[in-house]
C-alpha cells in the first residue's frame, strides 16, 4: 500500500474534475468536439488515476467486477433499444429521423443522438476499466 | 537474406514514391477527397439532423450501425481480456 501524501491528495481533489470533465464530453458531443468515445476514455482515465493513487483493492471495492460488466453490457443495450425504437414508427433500423417525424418533437433526432452518446460512453468507460483492473491484477489473495 | 530484404525494401520505397507525383497537392479545393461526399454532408447535416457538429451527425447518425459495431467491438475486447487475464472468481 502506498502511503504518498502528495499523490493521494492531489488526485482525491482532481478525480471528480476529471469525472465531471468526461461527463462535459460525453453530452456535448452533439455541439462540439466531444462524444461517447472520448468522454467515456476520461471517465476511465479517472479511475486509472484513483488505482495509481490508492491501490488496486480500494477501487474495486468502490466499483466492483459486477457493477463494470453490467455497465459495458448496459451501454450497447441503450445504443441497440434506441436503434430498435426507430422501428415502431415504421423507419429503419438506427434512423431516428422517423420518431422525429412520428412525435412531431422538434430537435429529438439530436437528443437522440445524445442518448446513444451515453451509451457509447458508459460501454467504453466500463470496458477500458475492466481491461485495466485485469492488467493490473497481480493475482493472489492481497491484490 | 539481408540483400533480399534491402532490395524489397527498395522496391516498395520507389514504387510508393512513384505513387506521389500522382497524389492531389495539400490542400487543394479541386481534389477529388473535398469535392462529393464532404460537400454533401455539410449541406445537408444541420436540414437532416439539425446538430451543429457534423462529424457526430455522421458518426452517430448516418454511420450509425457502423457505431454501433465499432461499440460492440470494445466491449468484445474487454470481454476477452477478461476471460484471458481474469484470475479466480466469475466474469
Amino acid at each position: 500500500m502506498r502511503k504518498n501524501v502528495i499523490i493521494k491528495t492531489i488526485s482525491r481533489l482532481s478525480v471528480p474534475f476529471i469525472q465531471v470533465f468526461a461527463l462535459y464530453v460525453i453530452v456535448h458531443g452533439a455541439l462540439g468536439a466531444g462524444g461517447g468515445f472520448q468522454g467515456g476514455v476520461v471517465f476511465a482515465a479517472s479511475f486509472i488515476l484513483m488505482i495509481i493513487a490508492f491501490g488496486l483493492t480500494c477501487v474495486r471495492q468502490r466499483f466492483s467486477y459486477r457493477w463494470i460488466v453490467a455497465l459495458s453490457a448496459l451501454g450497447i443495450t441503450i445504443y441497440a433499444t434506441i436503434g430498435l425504437l426507430c422501428l415502431i414508427p415504421g423507419g429503419s433500423y438506427l434512423g431516428y429521423g422517423s420518431i422525429e417525424t412520428a412525435l412531431g418533437v422538434p430537435h429529438l433526432h439530436g437528443y437522440l443522438i445524445d442518448a446513444v452518446e451515453v451509451g457509447i460512453g458508459i460501454t467504453v468507460m466500463a470496458t477500458m476499466t475492466s481491461i485495466i483492473y485485469d492488467m493490473s491484477d497481480r493475482g493472489g489473495e492481497s491484490s | 537474406m539481408k540483400l533480399k530484404a534491402l532490395l524489397a525494401v527498395l522496391f516498395l520505397g520507389i514504387i510508393l514514391f512513384w505513387a506521389v507525383g500522382d497524389l492531389p497537392a495539400f490542400g487543394d479545393p479541386e481534389a477529388p477527397a473535398t469535392q462529393y461526399t464532404g460537400e454533401l454532408y455539410i449541406r445537408s447535416v444541420l436540414p437532416d439532423i439539425g446538430i451543429e457538429n457534423i462529424v457526430t451527425a455522421i458518426l452517430a447518425s448516418y454511420r450509425g450501425f457502423d457505431t454501433l459495431g465499432e461499440v460492440v467491438v470494445i466491449f468484445t475486447a474487454g470481454i476477452s481480456v477478461a476471460l484471458l487475464l481474469r484470475r479466480g472468481g466469475r466474469l
